[in-house]
Protein backbone atom coordinates (compact mmCIF):
# COMPACT_ATOMS: atom_id res chain seq x y z
CA UNK A 1 0.00 0.00 0.00
CA UNK A 2 1.33 3.42 -0.90
CA UNK A 3 0.45 6.02 1.68
CA UNK A 4 1.03 9.75 1.44
CA UNK A 5 1.01 11.75 4.68
CA UNK A 6 0.72 15.54 4.48
CA UNK A 7 2.42 17.24 7.41
CA UNK A 8 2.83 20.85 8.48
CA UNK A 9 5.43 22.54 10.61
CA UNK A 10 3.86 24.91 13.13
CA UNK A 11 5.13 27.10 15.98
CA UNK A 12 5.70 24.98 19.07
CA UNK A 13 2.83 25.14 21.54
CA UNK A 14 5.08 26.63 24.23
CA UNK A 15 6.55 29.34 21.99
CA UNK A 16 6.04 32.92 22.99
CA UNK A 17 3.79 34.47 20.33
CA UNK A 18 4.50 38.11 19.40
CA UNK A 19 2.84 40.13 16.68
CA UNK A 20 5.29 41.50 14.11
CA UNK A 21 5.47 45.26 13.38
CA UNK A 22 3.32 44.96 10.23
CA UNK A 23 0.45 43.69 12.39
CA UNK A 24 -0.30 41.13 9.70
CA UNK A 25 1.52 38.12 11.10
CA UNK A 26 3.57 36.94 14.06
CA UNK A 27 7.24 37.61 14.64
CA UNK A 28 8.96 34.42 13.51
CA UNK A 29 12.49 35.40 14.52
CA UNK A 30 12.88 33.23 17.62
CA UNK A 31 10.05 30.77 17.34
CA UNK A 32 10.51 27.09 18.10
CA UNK A 33 8.81 24.75 15.62
CA UNK A 34 7.19 21.35 15.85
CA UNK A 35 5.17 18.93 13.76
CA UNK A 36 1.48 19.80 13.89
CA UNK A 37 -0.10 17.45 16.43
CA UNK A 38 -2.87 15.89 14.34
CA UNK A 39 -0.39 15.50 11.46
CA UNK A 40 1.85 13.50 13.81
CA UNK A 41 -1.14 11.22 14.48
CA UNK A 42 -1.75 10.95 10.71
CA UNK A 43 1.89 9.93 10.25
CA UNK A 44 1.56 7.37 13.03
CA UNK A 45 -1.56 5.89 11.42
CA UNK A 46 0.30 5.66 8.10
CA UNK A 47 3.27 3.91 9.72
CA UNK A 48 0.96 1.43 11.50
CA UNK A 49 -0.80 0.60 8.22
CA UNK A 50 2.53 0.07 6.48
CA UNK A 51 3.77 -2.21 9.25
CA UNK A 52 0.60 -4.29 8.92
CA UNK A 53 0.16 -4.40 5.17
CA UNK A 54 3.56 -3.48 3.70
CA UNK A 55 4.21 -0.69 1.23
CA UNK A 56 5.59 2.80 1.43
CA UNK A 57 4.96 5.96 3.44
CA UNK A 58 5.78 9.23 1.69
CA UNK A 59 5.51 12.51 3.59
CA UNK A 60 4.75 15.76 1.81
CA UNK A 61 5.11 19.19 3.37
CA UNK A 62 4.91 22.75 2.08
CA UNK A 63 6.88 25.54 3.71
CA UNK A 64 10.24 27.30 3.92
CA UNK A 65 13.67 25.69 4.42
CA UNK A 66 13.04 25.33 8.16
CA UNK A 67 10.43 22.67 7.38
CA UNK A 68 13.37 20.35 6.67
CA UNK A 69 13.71 19.54 10.39
CA UNK A 70 10.09 18.38 10.61
CA UNK A 71 10.50 16.30 7.44
CA UNK A 72 13.63 14.66 8.94
CA UNK A 73 11.66 13.89 12.09
CA UNK A 74 9.01 12.10 10.00
CA UNK A 75 11.70 10.17 8.14
CA UNK A 76 13.38 9.26 11.43
CA UNK A 77 10.09 7.86 12.72
CA UNK A 78 9.86 5.58 9.70
CA UNK A 79 8.59 7.40 6.60
CA UNK A 80 10.42 6.14 3.51
CA UNK A 81 10.88 9.35 1.55
CA UNK A 82 9.63 12.92 1.40
CA UNK A 83 8.52 15.67 -0.93
CA UNK A 84 9.26 19.22 0.23
CA UNK A 85 7.32 21.92 -1.59
CA UNK A 86 9.61 24.85 -0.88
CA UNK A 87 7.37 27.85 -0.27
CA UNK A 88 8.91 30.74 1.65
CA UNK A 89 5.77 32.74 2.11
CA UNK A 90 3.42 30.04 3.36
CA UNK A 91 1.65 32.60 5.52
CA UNK A 92 0.39 34.44 2.46
CA UNK A 93 -1.38 31.34 1.13
CA UNK A 94 -4.78 30.14 2.22
CA UNK A 95 -5.76 26.47 2.62
CA UNK A 96 -6.94 26.37 -1.00
CA UNK A 97 -3.56 27.64 -2.23
CA UNK A 98 -1.67 25.10 -0.08
CA UNK A 99 -3.93 22.25 -1.20
CA UNK A 100 -3.35 23.24 -4.84
CA UNK A 101 0.43 23.08 -4.31
CA UNK A 102 0.17 19.69 -2.61
CA UNK A 103 -2.16 18.33 -5.31
CA UNK A 104 0.31 19.40 -8.01
CA UNK A 105 3.23 17.87 -6.10
CA UNK A 106 1.36 14.55 -5.79
CA UNK A 107 0.06 14.28 -9.31
CA UNK A 108 2.42 11.48 -10.40
CA UNK A 109 2.37 9.57 -7.11
CA UNK A 110 -0.88 7.58 -7.48
CA UNK A 111 -1.19 6.60 -3.81
CA UNK A 112 -3.74 4.20 -2.31
CA UNK A 113 -4.33 6.47 0.65
CA UNK A 114 -3.63 10.09 1.58
CA UNK A 115 -3.63 11.06 5.25
CA UNK A 116 -3.53 14.58 6.67
CA UNK A 117 -4.01 16.04 10.11
CA UNK A 118 -7.46 17.42 10.83
CA UNK A 119 -6.43 20.97 11.56
CA UNK A 120 -3.28 23.03 11.97
CA UNK A 121 -2.43 24.51 15.35
CA UNK A 122 -1.42 27.85 13.83
CA UNK A 123 -4.08 28.93 11.30
CA UNK A 124 -6.61 26.29 12.30
CA UNK A 125 -8.54 26.48 9.03
CA UNK A 126 -9.06 22.71 9.17
CA UNK A 127 -9.55 22.18 5.46
CA UNK A 128 -6.38 21.31 3.59
CA UNK A 129 -7.01 17.54 3.51
CA UNK A 130 -10.65 17.87 2.45
CA UNK A 131 -9.81 20.37 -0.31
CA UNK A 132 -6.97 18.11 -1.47
CA UNK A 133 -9.49 15.25 -1.86
CA UNK A 134 -11.76 17.50 -3.91
CA UNK A 135 -8.90 18.69 -6.16
CA UNK A 136 -7.71 15.12 -6.75
CA UNK A 137 -11.26 13.84 -7.32
CA UNK A 138 -11.01 11.37 -4.43
CA UNK A 139 -13.55 10.40 -1.75
CA UNK A 140 -12.73 11.53 1.77
CA UNK A 141 -13.72 11.28 5.39
CA UNK A 142 -12.69 13.65 8.17
CA UNK A 143 -12.16 13.49 11.95
CA UNK A 144 -10.88 9.92 11.69
CA UNK A 145 -9.49 8.10 14.71
CA UNK A 146 -8.74 4.64 13.29
CA UNK A 147 -8.20 3.15 9.85
CA UNK A 148 -8.67 -0.52 8.87
CA UNK A 149 -7.89 -1.85 5.41
CA UNK A 150 -10.70 -3.88 3.81
CA UNK A 151 -10.83 -5.90 0.57
CA UNK A 152 -12.10 -2.94 -1.41
CA UNK A 153 -10.78 0.04 0.48
CA UNK A 154 -10.97 1.26 4.06
CA UNK A 155 -13.21 1.10 7.09
CA UNK A 156 -12.65 4.09 9.34
CA UNK A 157 -13.86 5.27 12.74
CA UNK A 158 -15.09 8.85 12.56
CA UNK A 159 -15.62 11.06 15.58
CA UNK A 160 -18.95 12.86 15.83
CA UNK A 161 -19.86 15.46 18.40
CA UNK A 162 -20.56 14.84 22.11
CA UNK A 163 -18.96 11.41 22.39
CA UNK A 164 -20.59 9.75 19.40
CA UNK A 165 -18.79 7.85 16.63
CA UNK A 166 -19.55 6.36 13.25
CA UNK A 167 -17.94 3.81 10.95
CA UNK A 168 -17.51 4.81 7.31
CA UNK A 169 -16.54 2.57 4.39
CA UNK A 170 -14.54 4.14 1.56
CA UNK A 171 -13.09 2.76 -1.66
CA UNK A 172 -9.41 3.17 -2.47
CA UNK A 173 -7.82 5.60 -3.22
CA UNK A 174 -9.18 7.93 -0.55
CA UNK A 175 -8.20 10.90 1.59
CA UNK A 176 -8.63 10.86 5.38
CA UNK A 177 -8.09 13.69 7.83
CA UNK A 178 -6.93 12.34 11.17
CA UNK A 179 -8.05 13.51 14.59
CA UNK A 180 -5.52 13.56 17.46
CA UNK A 181 -5.60 10.78 19.99
CA UNK A 182 -6.61 7.73 17.94
CA UNK A 183 -3.14 6.23 18.24
CA UNK A 184 -0.04 6.57 20.42
CA UNK A 185 2.81 8.52 18.88
CA UNK A 186 6.16 6.76 18.64
CA UNK A 187 9.55 8.34 19.27
CA UNK A 188 12.27 8.25 16.66
CA UNK A 189 14.99 5.74 17.51
CA UNK A 190 18.70 6.55 17.22
CA UNK A 191 18.87 4.12 14.30
CA UNK A 192 15.87 5.86 12.73
CA UNK A 193 17.51 9.27 13.07
CA UNK A 194 20.68 7.91 11.44
CA UNK A 195 18.77 6.32 8.58
CA UNK A 196 16.73 9.45 7.97
CA UNK A 197 19.88 11.26 6.79
CA UNK A 198 20.16 8.98 3.76
CA UNK A 199 16.48 9.00 2.77
CA UNK A 200 15.30 10.83 -0.33
CA UNK A 201 13.82 14.32 0.03
CA UNK A 202 12.58 15.60 -3.32
CA UNK A 203 12.45 19.38 -3.43
CA UNK A 204 9.95 21.24 -5.56
CA UNK A 205 9.94 25.02 -5.71
CA UNK A 206 6.44 26.36 -5.19
CA UNK A 207 7.20 29.07 -7.74
CA UNK A 208 7.79 26.43 -10.41
CA UNK A 209 4.52 24.62 -9.76
CA UNK A 210 2.09 26.39 -12.04
CA UNK A 211 -0.93 26.74 -9.79
CA UNK A 212 -2.99 29.75 -8.90
CA UNK A 213 -2.30 30.33 -5.24
CA UNK A 214 -3.71 33.84 -4.91
CA UNK A 215 -5.64 33.73 -1.63
CA UNK A 216 -9.41 34.10 -1.67
CA UNK A 217 -9.37 34.61 2.09
CA UNK A 218 -6.87 37.35 2.86
CA UNK A 219 -5.55 37.71 6.40
CA UNK A 220 -5.60 41.49 6.92
CA UNK A 221 -4.55 41.84 10.50
CA UNK A 222 -3.75 39.89 13.65
CA UNK A 223 -4.41 41.14 17.17
CA UNK A 224 -4.47 39.94 20.74
CA UNK A 225 -7.96 38.84 21.72
CA UNK A 226 -10.01 41.16 23.85
CA UNK A 227 -10.90 39.75 27.22
CA UNK A 228 -14.46 38.50 27.56
CA UNK A 229 -14.33 38.87 31.31
CA UNK A 230 -12.18 40.91 33.64
CA UNK A 231 -10.04 38.35 35.37
CA UNK A 232 -8.94 39.04 38.93
CA UNK A 233 -5.36 37.86 39.02
CA UNK A 234 -4.26 36.59 42.40
CA UNK A 235 -0.58 37.31 42.87
CA UNK A 236 2.09 36.21 45.30
CA UNK A 237 3.64 32.86 46.09
CA UNK A 238 1.67 29.68 45.41
CA UNK A 239 0.61 29.64 49.06
CA UNK A 240 -0.48 33.30 49.10
CA UNK A 241 -2.38 33.00 45.84
CA UNK A 242 -4.09 29.82 47.04
CA UNK A 243 -5.14 31.51 50.30
CA UNK A 244 -6.48 34.51 48.36
CA UNK A 245 -8.45 32.22 46.05
CA UNK A 246 -10.00 30.33 48.96
CA UNK A 247 -11.17 33.67 50.39
CA UNK A 248 -12.83 34.48 47.04
CA UNK A 249 -14.42 31.04 46.81
CA UNK A 250 -15.83 31.41 50.33
CA UNK A 251 -17.08 34.97 50.32
CA UNK A 252 -17.62 35.96 46.67
CA UNK A 253 -18.42 32.73 44.83
CA UNK A 254 -19.82 31.11 47.99
CA UNK A 255 -19.02 27.57 47.07
CA UNK A 256 -16.93 26.68 50.12
CA UNK B 1 -24.65 37.58 -7.17
CA UNK B 2 -26.59 38.76 -4.21
CA UNK B 3 -28.17 37.57 -1.03
CA UNK B 4 -27.26 35.04 1.63
CA UNK B 5 -27.93 31.33 1.96
CA UNK B 6 -27.74 29.93 5.48
CA UNK B 7 -27.48 26.15 5.58
CA UNK B 8 -29.32 24.74 8.61
CA UNK B 9 -28.32 21.35 9.97
CA UNK B 10 -30.57 18.85 11.65
CA UNK B 11 -28.96 16.27 13.91
CA UNK B 12 -30.90 13.46 15.54
CA UNK B 13 -34.14 15.20 14.55
CA UNK B 14 -33.15 18.42 16.27
CA UNK B 15 -32.00 21.86 15.10
CA UNK B 16 -29.32 22.96 17.56
CA UNK B 17 -28.94 26.57 18.66
CA UNK B 18 -25.78 27.09 16.58
CA UNK B 19 -27.97 27.00 13.46
CA UNK B 20 -30.00 30.01 14.60
CA UNK B 21 -26.71 31.73 15.46
CA UNK B 22 -25.62 31.10 11.85
CA UNK B 23 -28.88 32.63 10.70
CA UNK B 24 -28.20 35.66 12.92
CA UNK B 25 -24.75 35.91 11.30
CA UNK B 26 -26.40 35.76 7.88
CA UNK B 27 -28.57 38.72 8.86
CA UNK B 28 -25.39 40.74 9.45
CA UNK B 29 -24.53 40.31 5.78
CA UNK B 30 -27.76 41.32 4.04
CA UNK B 31 -31.20 42.68 4.72
CA UNK B 32 -33.74 40.10 5.98
CA UNK B 33 -35.52 39.86 2.62
CA UNK B 34 -32.28 38.68 1.02
CA UNK B 35 -31.50 35.95 3.57
CA UNK B 36 -32.79 32.46 2.79
CA UNK B 37 -32.45 29.44 5.08
CA UNK B 38 -31.68 26.07 3.55
CA UNK B 39 -32.67 22.65 4.89
CA UNK B 40 -31.22 19.47 3.39
CA UNK B 41 -32.54 15.90 3.59
CA UNK B 42 -34.44 12.97 2.14
CA UNK B 43 -37.71 14.16 3.65
CA UNK B 44 -37.56 17.83 4.57
CA UNK B 45 -41.21 18.57 5.33
CA UNK B 46 -40.90 18.83 9.12
CA UNK B 47 -37.43 20.35 8.97
CA UNK B 48 -38.54 23.04 6.51
CA UNK B 49 -41.61 23.91 8.58
CA UNK B 50 -39.51 24.30 11.70
CA UNK B 51 -36.99 26.48 9.88
CA UNK B 52 -39.87 28.56 8.44
CA UNK B 53 -40.91 29.62 11.96
CA UNK B 54 -37.62 31.52 12.36
CA UNK B 55 -36.36 32.29 8.85
CA UNK B 56 -36.69 35.91 7.75
CA UNK B 57 -38.11 35.47 4.25
CA UNK B 58 -37.60 32.22 2.46
CA UNK B 59 -36.79 28.57 3.14
CA UNK B 60 -35.31 26.34 0.47
CA UNK B 61 -35.84 22.63 1.12
CA UNK B 62 -33.18 20.65 -0.74
CA UNK B 63 -34.72 17.23 -0.96
CA UNK B 64 -33.56 13.95 -2.49
CA UNK B 65 -33.76 10.33 -1.26
CA UNK B 66 -29.95 10.09 -1.46
CA UNK B 67 -29.48 12.97 1.02
CA UNK B 68 -30.06 10.70 4.03
CA UNK B 69 -27.92 9.62 5.66
CA UNK B 70 -25.46 12.50 5.38
CA UNK B 71 -22.53 12.01 3.01
CA UNK B 72 -19.97 14.61 1.95
CA UNK B 73 -20.52 13.67 -1.70
CA UNK B 74 -24.32 13.97 -1.55
CA UNK B 75 -24.26 17.30 0.27
CA UNK B 76 -21.51 18.80 -1.91
CA UNK B 77 -23.24 17.85 -5.16
CA UNK B 78 -26.71 18.97 -4.03
CA UNK B 79 -25.58 22.27 -2.55
CA UNK B 80 -23.33 23.03 -5.51
CA UNK B 81 -26.41 22.82 -7.75
CA UNK B 82 -28.43 25.03 -5.40
CA UNK B 83 -25.69 27.65 -5.21
CA UNK B 84 -25.30 27.71 -9.00
CA UNK B 85 -29.04 28.25 -9.30
CA UNK B 86 -29.29 30.90 -6.55
CA UNK B 87 -25.94 32.71 -7.06
CA UNK B 88 -25.75 34.06 -3.50
CA UNK B 89 -23.02 36.45 -2.42
CA UNK B 90 -22.54 34.60 0.88
CA UNK B 91 -23.15 31.04 2.05
CA UNK B 92 -23.17 30.73 5.85
CA UNK B 93 -22.90 27.50 7.87
CA UNK B 94 -22.81 26.56 11.55
CA UNK B 95 -19.27 25.34 12.30
CA UNK B 96 -20.20 21.74 13.12
CA UNK B 97 -18.28 18.52 12.54
CA UNK B 98 -20.56 17.82 9.56
CA UNK B 99 -19.88 21.22 7.99
CA UNK B 100 -16.14 20.72 8.51
CA UNK B 101 -16.51 17.49 6.55
CA UNK B 102 -18.10 18.82 3.35
CA UNK B 103 -18.07 22.64 3.21
CA UNK B 104 -14.35 22.91 2.31
CA UNK B 105 -14.93 20.56 -0.67
CA UNK B 106 -18.08 22.44 -1.66
CA UNK B 107 -16.25 25.78 -1.57
CA UNK B 108 -13.35 24.33 -3.59
CA UNK B 109 -15.86 23.49 -6.36
CA UNK B 110 -16.26 27.27 -6.76
CA UNK B 111 -12.54 28.00 -6.45
CA UNK B 112 -13.30 29.31 -2.97
CA UNK B 113 -12.17 28.57 0.57
CA UNK B 114 -14.40 28.39 3.62
CA UNK B 115 -13.61 31.19 6.08
CA UNK B 116 -14.07 28.79 8.96
CA UNK B 117 -15.02 29.10 12.62
CA UNK B 118 -15.78 32.84 12.45
CA UNK B 119 -16.38 34.62 15.76
CA UNK B 120 -17.30 38.07 14.50
CA UNK B 121 -18.38 40.02 11.43
CA UNK B 122 -17.57 43.72 11.03
CA UNK B 123 -18.36 46.16 8.22
CA UNK B 124 -16.59 45.37 4.96
CA UNK B 125 -17.37 42.63 5.68
CA UNK B 126 -14.36 41.65 7.76
CA UNK B 127 -14.46 38.25 9.41
CA UNK B 128 -12.71 37.56 12.69
CA UNK B 129 -11.46 34.09 13.54
CA UNK B 130 -9.03 32.67 16.06
CA UNK B 131 -5.44 31.78 15.27
CA UNK B 132 -2.75 29.99 17.25
CA UNK B 133 -5.21 27.99 19.35
CA UNK B 134 -7.04 31.11 20.47
CA UNK B 135 -3.93 33.12 21.40
CA UNK B 136 -4.55 35.56 18.51
CA UNK B 137 -7.47 36.86 16.50
CA UNK B 138 -7.12 37.24 12.76
CA UNK B 139 -9.22 39.49 10.54
CA UNK B 140 -10.01 38.10 7.09
CA UNK B 141 -11.36 39.72 3.95
CA UNK B 142 -12.86 37.75 1.08
CA UNK B 143 -11.24 38.45 -2.27
CA UNK B 144 -11.99 37.09 -5.69
CA UNK B 145 -15.03 36.27 -7.73
CA UNK B 146 -17.60 33.87 -6.50
CA UNK B 147 -19.63 33.28 -3.40
CA UNK B 148 -17.99 33.80 -0.02
CA UNK B 149 -18.29 30.71 2.22
CA UNK B 150 -18.31 31.31 5.98
CA UNK B 151 -18.88 29.05 9.00
CA UNK B 152 -19.62 30.49 12.44
CA UNK B 153 -18.41 29.32 15.81
CA UNK B 154 -20.89 28.09 18.45
CA UNK B 155 -21.87 30.91 20.80
CA UNK B 156 -20.30 33.70 18.74
CA UNK B 157 -23.57 35.23 17.52
CA UNK B 158 -26.72 35.82 19.50
CA UNK B 159 -29.40 33.30 18.49
CA UNK B 160 -32.26 35.59 19.52
CA UNK B 161 -33.79 36.45 16.15
CA UNK B 162 -36.40 39.10 15.50
CA UNK B 163 -39.89 37.77 14.80
CA UNK B 164 -40.61 37.50 11.10
CA UNK B 165 -43.71 36.57 9.17
CA UNK B 166 -43.70 32.80 8.53
CA UNK B 167 -41.35 32.22 5.61
CA UNK B 168 -42.36 30.75 2.27
CA UNK B 169 -41.01 27.26 1.58
CA UNK B 170 -39.64 26.42 -1.84
CA UNK B 171 -38.43 22.97 -2.83
CA UNK B 172 -35.22 22.31 -4.72
CA UNK B 173 -34.62 18.84 -6.16
CA UNK B 174 -30.98 18.22 -7.05
CA UNK B 175 -29.88 15.77 -9.72
CA UNK B 176 -28.10 13.05 -7.81
CA UNK B 177 -27.24 9.43 -8.60
CA UNK B 178 -26.33 6.64 -6.21
CA UNK B 179 -23.01 6.02 -7.99
CA UNK B 180 -21.89 9.58 -7.17
CA UNK B 181 -21.88 8.79 -3.47
CA UNK B 182 -18.60 7.04 -2.85
CA UNK B 183 -18.67 6.54 0.91
CA UNK B 184 -20.91 4.26 3.01
CA UNK B 185 -21.69 5.78 6.40
CA UNK B 186 -22.72 3.58 9.35
CA UNK B 187 -25.13 4.37 12.16
CA UNK B 188 -23.76 6.63 14.90
CA UNK B 189 -22.79 4.79 18.09
CA UNK B 190 -21.51 5.62 21.54
CA UNK B 191 -18.35 3.94 22.76
CA UNK B 192 -19.64 3.23 26.26
CA UNK B 193 -22.47 4.30 28.48
CA UNK B 194 -21.55 7.56 30.19
CA UNK B 195 -21.08 6.51 33.79
CA UNK B 196 -19.97 9.97 34.86
CA UNK B 197 -22.48 12.76 34.43
CA UNK B 198 -20.39 15.90 34.59
CA UNK B 199 -23.30 17.93 33.22
CA UNK B 200 -25.01 18.10 36.60
CA UNK B 201 -21.85 18.50 38.73
CA UNK B 202 -21.77 21.70 40.82
CA UNK B 203 -18.03 21.82 41.34
CA UNK B 204 -15.49 20.60 38.79
CA UNK B 205 -11.71 20.51 38.72
CA UNK B 206 -10.51 20.21 35.12
CA UNK B 207 -6.96 19.20 34.32
CA UNK B 208 -4.96 19.75 31.12
CA UNK B 209 -1.53 19.34 29.59
CA UNK B 210 0.05 21.40 32.37
CA UNK B 211 -0.09 18.31 34.58
CA UNK B 212 2.86 17.05 32.49
CA UNK B 213 2.66 13.37 33.50
CA UNK B 214 0.21 10.76 34.70
CA UNK B 215 2.16 10.48 37.95
CA UNK B 216 1.05 14.00 38.89
CA UNK B 217 -2.68 13.29 38.60
CA UNK B 218 -3.12 12.54 42.34
CA UNK B 219 -2.42 16.27 42.96
CA UNK B 220 -5.60 17.34 41.15
CA UNK B 221 -7.55 14.35 42.43
CA UNK B 222 -6.72 15.47 46.00
CA UNK B 223 -7.93 19.00 45.23
CA UNK B 224 -11.18 17.60 43.77
CA UNK B 225 -11.68 15.42 46.84
CA UNK B 226 -11.01 18.32 49.22
CA UNK B 227 -13.59 20.45 47.39
CA UNK B 228 -16.06 17.62 46.91
CA UNK B 229 -15.73 18.23 43.17
CA UNK B 230 -15.79 15.98 40.11
CA UNK B 231 -12.54 15.54 38.23
CA UNK B 232 -12.62 16.40 34.50
CA UNK B 233 -10.01 16.78 31.79
CA UNK B 234 -9.22 18.39 28.47
CA UNK B 235 -8.82 16.17 25.43
CA UNK B 236 -5.05 15.49 25.53
CA UNK B 237 -5.32 13.95 28.99
CA UNK B 238 -7.97 11.47 27.80
CA UNK B 239 -6.13 10.88 24.51
CA UNK B 240 -3.13 9.79 26.56
CA UNK B 241 -5.34 7.42 28.52
CA UNK B 242 -4.54 9.15 31.83
CA UNK B 243 -8.25 9.63 32.54
CA UNK B 244 -11.19 7.86 30.86
CA UNK B 245 -12.98 9.53 27.94
CA UNK B 246 -16.09 9.95 30.06
CA UNK B 247 -14.27 12.67 32.01
CA UNK B 248 -13.50 14.69 28.89
CA UNK B 249 -15.03 18.16 28.66
CA UNK B 250 -15.32 20.08 25.40
CA UNK B 251 -16.72 19.78 21.90
CA UNK B 252 -15.86 16.11 21.64
CA UNK B 253 -16.75 15.38 25.28
CA UNK B 254 -19.32 16.62 27.79
CA UNK B 255 -20.72 20.11 28.24
CA UNK B 256 -20.73 21.32 31.84
CA UNK B 257 -22.39 24.14 33.77
CA UNK B 258 -21.09 24.03 37.34
CA UNK B 259 -21.03 26.80 39.94
CA UNK B 260 -17.24 26.52 39.94
CA UNK B 261 -14.86 25.24 37.28
CA UNK B 262 -11.18 25.20 38.15
CA UNK B 263 -9.08 24.85 34.99
CA UNK B 264 -5.68 23.56 36.07
CA UNK B 265 -3.03 23.58 33.36
CA UNK B 266 -5.62 23.99 30.61
CA UNK B 267 -4.60 26.53 27.96
CA UNK B 268 -8.15 27.17 26.82
CA UNK B 269 -8.40 26.05 23.19
CA UNK B 270 -11.84 26.76 21.78
CA UNK B 271 -12.70 23.05 21.73
CA UNK B 272 -12.46 23.05 25.52
CA UNK B 273 -14.01 26.48 26.11
CA UNK B 274 -17.26 25.57 24.31
CA UNK B 275 -17.71 22.83 26.92
CA UNK B 276 -17.26 25.09 29.98
CA UNK B 277 -18.77 28.41 29.01
CA UNK B 278 -21.93 27.68 31.00
CA UNK B 279 -19.88 27.71 34.22
CA UNK B 280 -20.84 30.43 36.73
CA UNK B 281 -17.28 30.95 37.90
CA UNK B 282 -14.09 29.90 36.16
CA UNK B 283 -10.72 29.81 37.93
CA UNK B 284 -7.64 29.43 35.74
CA UNK B 285 -4.30 28.15 36.99
CA UNK B 286 -1.68 28.32 34.26
CA UNK B 287 2.00 29.14 33.97
CA UNK B 288 1.47 31.06 30.71
CA UNK B 289 -0.05 34.49 31.45
CA UNK B 290 -1.08 34.74 27.77
CA UNK B 291 -3.02 31.46 27.77
CA UNK B 292 -6.52 32.03 26.33
CA UNK B 293 -8.12 30.48 29.41
CA UNK B 294 -7.46 33.80 31.20
CA UNK B 295 -9.79 35.52 28.72
CA UNK B 296 -12.77 33.70 30.16
CA UNK B 297 -11.61 33.25 33.76
CA UNK B 298 -13.10 35.15 36.69
CA UNK B 299 -10.04 34.46 38.85
CA UNK B 300 -6.58 33.58 37.71
CA UNK B 301 -3.35 32.38 39.24
CA UNK B 302 -0.28 32.56 37.03
CA UNK B 303 1.96 29.75 38.16
CA UNK B 304 2.93 26.12 37.85
CA UNK B 305 -0.02 23.95 38.79
CA UNK B 306 2.37 21.46 40.40
CA UNK B 307 3.01 24.13 43.07
CA UNK B 308 -0.30 25.97 43.09
CA UNK B 309 -2.64 22.97 43.26
CA UNK B 310 -1.13 21.39 46.40
CA UNK B 311 -1.16 24.83 48.08
CA UNK B 312 -4.81 25.24 47.11
CA UNK B 313 -5.70 21.78 48.42
CA UNK B 314 -4.10 22.64 51.76
CA UNK B 315 -5.92 26.01 51.90
CA UNK B 316 -9.28 24.39 51.07
CA UNK B 317 -8.78 21.75 53.75
CA UNK B 318 -7.86 24.42 56.29
CA UNK B 319 -10.93 26.49 55.36
CA UNK B 320 -13.25 23.52 55.76
CA UNK B 321 -11.98 22.59 59.23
Amino acid sequence: MKIIVAIKQVPDRDSQIRIDPSGKWIDESDLQYAMNESDAHALEEGLLLKEKHGGEVVVVSAGPESVGTTIREALAKGADRAIHVVADELGTLDALGVARLLAAALKDENPDLILAGLQSEDLGLGQTGVILAELLGLPHASLILQVEKTDTGFSVKRELEEGWFQTIELPTPAVLTIQSGGNKLRYATLMGIKRAKTKEVRRLAAAEIAVDSTPVAVLQQVALPRKQKSTQLLAGTAKEAAAALVEKLRFEVRVL
Amino acid sequence: MSGVLVVIEQRAGRIARINWEALAAGLRLASPSAVAAVGVGADTQELASEIATKAPSRVVAVEHPLLAPYTADGYSIALEQLIRAELPEFVVFPHTYQVRDYAPALAARFGQMLISDVTGIADGPLFTRQLMQGRLNGTYRHSGNGPCFVSVQAGAFHAGLPAFEPAAIARFTPVLEAAQIRTRPGEPFRAAAQAVDLGSAQLIVGVGRGIKGEENLPLVQELATALGAELAASRPICDNGWLPMERQVGSSGQTVAPKLYIAAGISGAIQHLVGIKGSQCIVAINKDPDAPIFEVADYGIVGDLLEVVPALTAAVKAAKQ
